[in-house]
């Protein structure tokens, strides 16, 4: 009973239920009462287990993933992505790098041999229009969401320090064959910083492949769908009011850059000629001198064509990298955004049609017609966290509905990781990139496809997750 | 009112979908279906297998059938025929969806507010959808009732209306009737909290309105076992339009479809529901339903449930998408629902979901969102497999329907087309054009500036 309450304080109470049955189902076996309170203390163990490597009020866990061994992917259909499927391949992992990729490769000696014998081996998909980490329960447990920073201009709020590595949907997604996210913030008008993290490791440092990836802006929305007090007065029905109120948040926007760019200069200038005033150092500013001088690209947050349009046009003026998030509208401005060069991360396709006269699949062929069109595109799901494991289905939808099969497998490994920059590291199944590897029972972008084997940064990743687990305590209770 | 251009433009689909299904009920004309791949769901996968639709219903199934005269014929070759998709929870259609104010409103009723106008009816018949059980939200313990409807786009609601089927009611459990999720904001507007506040009060209201119930019950039974035996001097008693629901719920003539979350709170309704004598027809959502699952099976209840939804609330976060695997292995009719418009329309990929998680076969995924639902909702004999004398409610798919890369082409209810891919985008050529024409007859409009 004692052992009962400790645990009480552990964990929710509604864990409890979960014990006090499998207490119920050992009586029901007749066990010994010896061996009943071993059992018990073990699973108390392992539940305690939990708590301590994980979210202590949340109880999920995400089993960490083994040594960088040498690991051989051997008998599989490789589907490289950047160049042609090998069936009857070899994949090679050493150090955490692919090291080798082809239909006759050596096999060191000491190598784990994976058997792939009717599997299939991709890359590790890469979402990258989430927040993963920042949010665990959107709704009625607010302590769990830490998306937002408060005030409208928060360049330094970076998702990396927000990210919790034992968040449930971690394990979830990357069984799902997802070994890599970008979890941006949200909210405001300068959102702060996007990270890109891989999907295994128990501290944000081990999971981070680039931990302040790009910035995040969510420029104010023309007409009615401005923010703040724009979208409050438009709602009282002053569309004049409304954007003389985006004017003004435009303009604050305009001089915090234009603030950051003399803040830059002042520092330059200082260095050079130490007898100048010593100019003070400022965070804020400093956070966005990375975007302001292009080594950083910027996510806008766009669905509508005038305000992906709005976005490209600031985004130059600014001297800025942009890359559109969301893309609803973005085939009625393809043409414009192949011109300028912007790609687009399109979190549309399983959207509803906004318009009752749109077509059916309107949003289905959104990936089609940018294809079409040669704009550069990634698929994503636009999710939070939780529901990031149905990436594959967005694009299998998207494949459903006019992009080739290729197209949409590319739309969630390579052209993500060529949109962020990080083309050469990840997102195919290359010498010297990254070894995030996902086996599999059959085309990853299947609904009925499962994983077989896991590889992140090259690392074995165990396929254990909080629903594996739950599952495989009440699936035989009698 | 000045007519918009979305309500023109609605219109026009209107027009169109009336100008390719007939406006008026009459039985539809045979169809022959050839060469598919019929997946019947109860009796397996049949290669190269020809379907007779006729006066509404399946009429043969098998090789080489004939067409009757006058029949339309359509080569399938190389495409799947299954049954319409069953939703056992959807929101499609509704004006309203809770009449809030209290926590027992089983007097009101989902069919007064249903607009058979809905896009979204449209865009479900596109994802292989024919028949969706539509369910009041969930604020309250004791709901409305709600209405099984075939989606005969084009129609009014009267013919929408699923023949004979037996009514039901919704109930709720859980986070949204205690109205926890948003009771800081609704202390902030001054908004009065509203009893019940917890799940103790829920088990009180629902005890409560069953006591009441049969003491109601009771009355009449009292009033006509007097007027059976020739007094004619009793009184009828009053009659109550929230107890006669509750009523026929305890004779067995109203299904009880109850919105529940923790494994809990589903314990404490079947076991109210044992005591005052009646079965709950269906779980919905029942998330942690595996957590009790030999005690779902046992009271001879079914659930529905999301594919993989979940972490969204704090009840919802011990759900995993083995549910219906478990669920279904334990003896539970389960099936897989969308409770949005969105997600009804890809209940076919949802449904393949259901091999990875938990390791159904091909049929049994298939009948989780197809038989199952037409067991949940009473009508098996009707729809929910190909098979002989069976309503005529049939998709024809480009591919597996459980394959992502599938899309349906042709979707039946009772015999008629009520969309096809091929007519869709006709209709939308068509409909482009007066667009186009309407955006030209528009004196104040201002041609946008694309770059």
């Amino acid at each position: 009973m004692k052992l009962t309450q400790a645990f009480v304080g552990l964990r929710e109470a509604r864990d409890l239920f979960a014990i006090t049955e499998i207490l119920r189902s050992l009586r029901s076996l007749r066990m010994t009462f010896v061996v009943r309170m071993t059992f018990v203390l073990r699973m108390t163990f392992m539940m305690m287990g939990f708590a301590s490597t994980a979210n202590a009020q949340l109880g999920s866990f995400n089993p960490n993933p083994g040594p960088q061994g040498t690991f051989a992917i051997r008998g599989g259909h490789v589907y490289t992505v950047s160049g042609a499927d090998i069936p009857n391949g070899i994949v090679l992992i050493s150090g955490g790098k692919i090291t080798a990729v082809g239909a006759n490769v050596a096999i060191p000696a000491g190598a784990q041999v994976i058997d792939a014998t009717g599997l299939s081996v991709y890359p590790g998909m890469i979402e990258t229009g989430s927040s993963v980490g920042l949010s665990e329960i959107g709704q009625g447990v607010v302590a769990t969401v830490d998306i937002s920073e408060v005030g409208s201009f928060n360049p330094n709020a970076q998702a990396f320090y927000g990210i919790d590595p034992h968040s449930a949907h971690i394990g979830v997604a990357r069984v799902a064959g997802i070994t890599t996210v970008v979890s941006r913030p949200t909210g405001g008008i300068i959102s702060g910083q996007a990270a890109l993290m891989n999907l295994a490791g128990d501290t944000p440092p081990k999971m981070a492949v680039s931990p302040k990836l790009a910035l995040v802006i969510d420029l104010p929305k023309s007409g009615f769908g401005g923010r703040g007090f724009a979208r409050a007065a438009a709602q009282q029905g002053a569309p004049a009011d409304a954007n003389r109120v985006r004017q003004l948040q435009m303009d604050s926007l305009r001089t915090m850059l234009h603030d950051a760019e003399a803040y830059a200069k002042a520092h330059a200038a200082y260095a050079k000629d130490k007898s100048i005033p010593r100019p003070a150092h400022d965070v804020v500013l400093e956070s966005m001198l990375p975007a302001l001088n292009g080594q950083m690209p910027v996510i806008f947050p766009a669905d509508r064509a005038t305000d992906i349009r709005d976005a490209v046009a600031f985004a130059e003026e600014m001297k800025l990298k942009p890359i559109i998030l969301g893309g609803l509208e973005a085939p009625s401005v393809a043409v414009f955004l192949k011109q300028h060069n912007v790609p687009v991360i399109v979190t549309a396709v399983m959207k509803l049609p906004s318009r009752e006269d749109d077509p059916f699949d309107v949003n289905y062929s959104v990936p089609a017609k940018l294809a079409a069109a040669g704009v550069q595109f990634a698929i994503s799901t636009g999710d939070k966290g939780s529901e990031i494991r149905t990436l594959p289905y967005n694009a299998g939808m998207a494949a459903a509905h006019g992009l080739s099969k290729s197209d949409a497998l590319k739309s969630v490994t390579l052209w993500p990781a060529q949109i962020f920059g990080v083309g050469d590291r990840m997102g195919s199944l290359d010498v010297g990139k990254m070894a995030n590897v996902v086996v599999t029972t059959g085309d990853i972008l299947e609904a009925k496809t499962d994983t077989k084997y896991l590889f992140i940064d090259g690392r074995a990743v165990p396929l254990d997750n909080k629903h594996t687990q739950l599952n495989a305590i009440f699936k035989d209770r009698p | 009112m000045r007519l918009s251009l979305l309500t023109a433009a609605a219109l026009v689909i209107a027009t169109a979908a009336g100008a390719q299904t007939p406006v008026t009920a009459r039985p539809a004309g045979a169809t022959l279906i050839k060469n598919a791949t019929v997946l019947t769901v109860t009796k397996g996968k049949l290669e190269n297998t020809d379907v007779l639709l006729q006066n509404g219903k399946i009429a043969q199934v098998g090789k080489n059938l004939s067409a009757p005269a006058g029949a339309q014929v359509i080569d399938a070759t190389g495409k799947y025929l299954m049954p319409g998709i069953v939703d056992p929870h959807s929101h499609t259609m509704v004006d309203a969806i809770n009449e809030g104010s209290l926590s027992v409103t089983s007097m009101v009723r989902i069919r007064d507010v249903l607009n058979p106008t809905d896009i979204n009816i449209y865009r479900q018949l596109a994802g292989g959808v024919t028949t969706i059980n539509i369910l009041h939200g969930s604020a309250n313990t004791i709901g409305g009732q709600n209405a099984l409807v075939k989606l005969k786009y084009g129609r009014d609601v009267d013919a929408m209306l699923f023949p004979g089927a037996m009514p039901g009611i919704k109930f709720a459990l859980g986070e949204n009737v205690t109205q926890k999720n948003g009771q800081t904001a609704a202390q902030a507007t001054g908004r009065p909290l509203r009893y019940p506040s917890t799940r103790m009060g829920q088990e009180e209201v629902l005890r409560d309105a069953f006591m009441r119930a049969r003491d109601y019950k009771a009355s009449w039974d009292d009033y006509n076992a007097k007027v059976a035996k020739g007094d004619k001097t009793v009184v009828a008693p009053d009659r109550d339009l929230e107890l006669e629901p509750l009523v026929e719920v305890l004779e067995g003539k109203r299904f009880v479809h109850a919105h529940s979350y923790r494994g809990d709170e589903m314990l404490m309704l079947l076991n109210v529901a044992k005591e005052f004598g009646f079965t709950v027809k269906t779980l919905q959502h029942g998330l942690e339903g595996y957590k009790i699952a030999s005690e779902i099976a046992q009271a001879g209840t079914g659930l529905s449930t999301f594919a993989d939804e979940w972490s969204y609330k704090v009840e919802a976060y011990d759900a995993i998408p083995y549910n219906t695997a478990i669920l279904l292995h334990h003896g539970v009719v389960a099936t897989v629902n969308s409770d949005s418009d969105e997600r009804a329309r890809r209940l076919n990929i949802d449904a393949a979901k259901m091999m990875r998680y938990g390791g159904l076969t091909e049929e049994e995924a298939l009948k989780t969102i197809t038989y199952n639902g037409a067991v949940q909702m009473g009508v098996e004999k009707r729809v929910g497999s190909i098979e002989v004398g069976k309503d005529a409610d049939v998709v024809i798919w480009s591919g597996d329907p459980l394959s992502v890369y599938s899309s349906a082409e042709t979707t039946f209810i009772d015999g008629e087309i009520f969309f096809d891919i091929k007519r869709d985008q006709a209709m939308r050529d068509q409909m482009a054009k007066e667009r186009a024409s309407l955006e030209a007859a528009d004196r104040r409009r201002v041609t946008p500036v694309v770059p």
